[in-house]
């Protein structure tokens, strides 16, 4: 195989499904995530938090605190550097508060002490006194004239003049003329849509342990997507050079974007250098609701053209987000993943990112897309009604392609939207009966998916086995996928490989594992690494059989002569080529470094039964399928399992998840009792539909499968639920409260 | 606070340790017998990833006191394996990629286990509402299903 070549077809390893490396670990115990690290001398640390939503910090006074035996350390916000701007400001303003509580949870200060007892009652005795100021938490009455200034610096040059200061960032885009578009139409319907911030709900808080000296020099163990931008990020906040702090990941016990940046841990290395021993800190599960995550709320308006026939004419939406208390919200990105599925003539998107009283927003597994195709699906959905129209037939109709010019701009390479359309509609759940009080609902949904700053490097042992170093902390069994790329090329079976996500100091920098990247950039830079090193096998038997190099090739383990012309030998593999490296030119290691830019976007469909009870308003989800396009499904299992969590993490968001904010402005939820993520007994089973269709821009078609799952079923979910129950519902979460009231109200109406 | 001296079995051996008596049986199990295996998701009852089980009962370690454990059998996911030999759960539940993290797996073990032990032939609702106190946010709990009936399946042919 020429070392540049793609290939989609004739695997011998990609596609099966061996045991995860890790597994073992994880079912007896042993595994190390991160609260089950420890240290000599090791203290722990508690962070004193606002109850108030908005207050201003006039006193903070440590005294009591620090005269507790067994305390041995108090920080504030004086601990941390000075002069950060941008992000680097923000996640400090964040992680430490300065002059301003901006929300119920916000850090004011830390302690650190000989237990984890001590040390919480010693963030007892720190007295802070506050003047409380006005406060917002809706993202429309953020935006209105007399609404609370949370910050009047923050807005950028994108946003028009006028607007209430925070409205911080602003976003337009899209092509043709709408208004034209609309006046072709048959059928316009307009709505207005609500969706409530949700939390990412890892079951694993945050927890890590930190030691940094007097030298500037530290050790971070952490719980995190990404170690390096924890490693920037925190040395920024502490004031010490980058290279000086060796962060090393633990397991991770679930992120789905909530673990991309930092929150206790830059605090623990300030504790740490002012107590001089290790500090660990874990968040209990309040303080990971009230201080971390979630997602924005959003309000949103959207207007769609129809022809009869089901085309089409124009497609606008304006999406508002609240981010909490820091410009971030991803409004941009609901704006383009809205319309993305389709192929539209006039399109026009509008974002508004909006400051609140909340706290800081943070990634959610395709930050933006859910609540904005929410939207967009609800409203194509009773577009179908009132046009007695298929939804799985209109959608093929409108449907993006290959060089489809896309709502957001770019030209879509190879897609694979209508496949998963045409499966779903051959899928025998799409025609199913339904029994009395069911109804089903269709949805599509797009993520871009990342490509992102990647290095890998793969090292091949005397004995023919080989090890392989990731930057991309594995959160759904990548050291699997990695291993089964690298065997695929190197010829050699799976189980000869170990695969580790290596710590920063280890390896070049590694962007965080988010936007569904691993699987297609660490794959990418594995398969790339491996075939580096293959060269260089080559190279070795090469110089053995005193033949040029490009006169050997490499195929299923073996080094062979490339033909007659090349000579006669007999192939020699891999472990006879390992067996002698050290003496015919020292050992042989593969390394790849890039920014990949080929990941292929990925569409997926998912067809919903939900059946309403009218007496309580709670809603069943009776079945559930998932129909996705995976590019190439290098682990089919782990493939269906990401459809499967994304689409359960979308039930609860579409029926049950939800912040509820008190007229206080105080979270009133912060326990998994009363903030509640669905459990076993509210799924069904959820069944799954690979698709492949290759993405060009991987050596083996891989697309990111991780997030365009939580996509479609708010969209799907709403709809089903709509037609169960009779009346639209546009505001989630569809708790039965919210049920009840729309079919009440609707009776009322008569 | 003053700190008391419990007694206890916990995984087959004896055990002794000093706790604070506002010190749950998690806290001790993991920062004084070492013991990380049942992890903290919620301290409320609400997760189940700290299950264990204390005298053949299934419990959520976080809602007990560790003075409480005096006299008791305690069994962890570090107890499940027979030395080398992992409980058919434990096979199961790689084999079926049941965990994606992994955090919530060995509270979901041991709960399954003690479910197998008292219904050897559960239904796929009775396994859902056995399960429906071990939080999984990875998964969607479909494969943790088929892999706890399965093994129910291959446990009563064994037996």
């Amino acid at each position: 195989m020429a070392l540049d070549d793609h290939k989609t077809t004739g695997f011998k390893f990609i596609g099966t499904r061996p045991d995860r490396p890790d597994g073992l670990d994880k079912v007896t115990g042993r595994a190390l995530f991160g609260a089950d690290a420890q240290a000599p001398g090791m203290l722990h640390g508690a962070i004193v938090r606002s109850p108030h939503a908005h207050a201003r910090i006039l006193r903070i006074d440590t005294t009591a605190a620090e005269a507790l035996e067994g305390v041995k350390a108090v920080v504030t916000r004086a601990d941390f550097a000075t002069g950060l701007s941008g992000e680097f400001g923000f996640v400090l303003e964040n992680v430490m508060a300065g002059d301003r509580a901006l929300y119920d949870g916000h850090a004011v200060a830390a302690v650190a002490a000989s237990s984890a007892l001590i040390a919480r009652d010693a963030a007892k005795l720190v007295q802070v006194d506050y003047e409380i100021l006005p406060h917002v938490t809706d993202v429309d009455a953020a935006m209105v004239d007399d609404a609370p200034v949370l910050n009047d610096t923050y807005a950028d040059a994108t946003v028009p003049a006028g607007l209430h200061p925070n409205v911080v960032r602003y976003h337009e885009s899209g092509h043709g003329d709408v208004e034209a578009g609309f006046a072709a139409a048959d059928l316009i319907v307009e709505d207005s849509f609500k969706t409530e911030a949700t939390h990412q709900g890892y079951i694993e808080p945050h927890a890590c342990l930190a030691t940094l000296g007097a030298d500037g020099k530290g050790e971070l163990w952490c719980t995190t997507q990404g170690h390096w931008i924890a490693q920037k990020t925190c040395a920024a906040l502490v004031g010490i050079d980058t290279s000086q702090l060796r962060v090393t990941a633990s397991e991770i016990g679930g992120g789905f974007g909530g673990k991309t940046t930092v929150f206790i841990e830059p605090v623990a290395l300030a504790l740490s250098r002012k107590a001089n021993r290790p500090v660990k800190i874990v968040m209990n599960r309040s303080e990971v609701f009230r201080a971390t995550g979630p997602t924005s709320s959003t309000s949103m308006d959207v207007k769609i053209g129809m022809m009869k026939d089901g085309t089409i004419t124009a497609a606008q939406g304006v999406f508002r987000l609240q981010g909490g208390a820091f410009p971030g919200a991803p409004m941009e990105f609901s704006a383009m993943c809205a319309f993305a599925p389709y192929n539209l003539e006039n399109v026009k998107q509008v974002g508004y990112d909006v400051i609140s009283n909340r706290p800081k927003q943070a990634a959610y597994r395709a930050p933006g897309a859910p609540m904005a195709s929410f939207a967009v699906e609800s409203v194509i959905d009773d577009l179908c009604k009132q046009l007695g129209l298929d939804p799985i037939d209109t959608r093929l109709k409108n449907a993006a392609r290959e060089g489809t010019k896309a709502s957001y701009g770019p030209r879509f390479q190879r897609i694979g939207l209508v496949e998963t359309l045409e499966a779903a509609k051959a899928h025998p759940h799409y025609t199913a009966p339904l029994k009395p009080g069911q109804g089903r609902g269709v949805s599509c949904g797009f993520w871009f998916n990342h490509g992102g700053e990647t290095s890998v490097s793969l090292a091949l042992s005397e004995d023919g086995t080989c090890q392989i170093s990731v930057g991309t902390p594995d959160i759904g069994g990548s050291r699997a996928s990695m291993a089964l790329m690298a065997a695929e090329v190197l010829g050699i079976a799976y189980e000869n490989f170990r695969v580790t996500v290596a710590d920063t100091a280890t390896l070049g920098y590694n962007d965080v594992s988010h936007g569904s990247r691993v699987t297609y950039a660490s794959g990418l830079a594995t398969i790339k690494a491996a075939q580096d090193a293959v060269a260089k096998l080559c190279k070795r038997a090469a110089a053995k059989w005193g033949i040029p190099e490009d006169a050997v090739y490499w195929e299923d383990g073996f080094a062979k002569p490339s033909g007659a012309n090349a000579g006669n030998f007999d192939p020699i593999p891999l472990a006879e080529i390992t067996k002698d490296m050290g003496s015919t030119g020292g050992p042989i290691s593969g390394h790849f470094e890039a920014t990949p830019e080929g990941a292929g976007v990925s569409f997926g469909t998912h067809i919903v039964d939900a059946e309403v009870d009218p007496e309580t308003g709670k809603t069943a989800v009776v079945r559930y399928t998932v129909i996705q396009d995976a590019g190439k499904a290098i682990h089919p299992t782990y493939v269906e399992g990401q459809f499967q969590g994304g689409a359960a993490q979308g039930i609860g968001w579409a029926l049950n998840e939800e912040y509820v904010y008190g007229e206080d402005g105080r979270l009133q939820n912060s326990i998994f009792l009363d903030y509640r993520v669905p459990v076993a007994s509210d799924l069904p089973m959820i069944d799954t539909v690979i698709v492949e269709v290759p993405n060009p821009g991987h050596p083996y078609g891989v697309r990111g499968v991780g997030e365009t799952g939580i996509v479609p079923p708010l969209a799907a979910i709403a709809n089903a639920v709509s037609a169960a129950a009779g009346v639209r519902l546009r505001h989630l979460p569809m708790s039965p409260p919210r049920i009840l009231r729309a079919l009440r109200a609707q009776a009322s109406e008569g | 606070m003053k700190t008391i001296h419990v007694t206890a079995t916990v995984n087959g051996d004896t055990v002794e340790y000093l706790c604070d008596p506002r010190e749950t049986l998690l806290d001790v199990l993991r920062d004084r017998l070492n013991l990380t295996g049942a992890k903290e998701g919620c301290g409320t009852g609400d997760c189940g990833a700290c299950s264990v089980t204390v005298d053949g009962r299934l419990v959520c370690s976080c809602l007990i006191l560790g003075v409480e454990a005096e006299g008791k059998t305690i069994t962890t996911v570090e107890g499940m394996a027979d030395g080398e030999t992992l409980h058919p759960l434990q096979k199961k539940f790689i084999e079926y990629a049941a965990l994606q993290c992994g955090i919530c797996t060995p509270g979901i073990l041991v709960a399954a286990k003690s479910l197998l032990e008292k219904n050897p032939d559960p239904t796929e609702t009775e396994v859902r509402y056995w399960l429906a106190g071990n939080l999984c946010r990875c998964t969607g709990y479909d494969k943790i299903i088929r892999a706890v009936l399965d093994t129910a399946a291959d446990m009563r042919e064994a037996s």
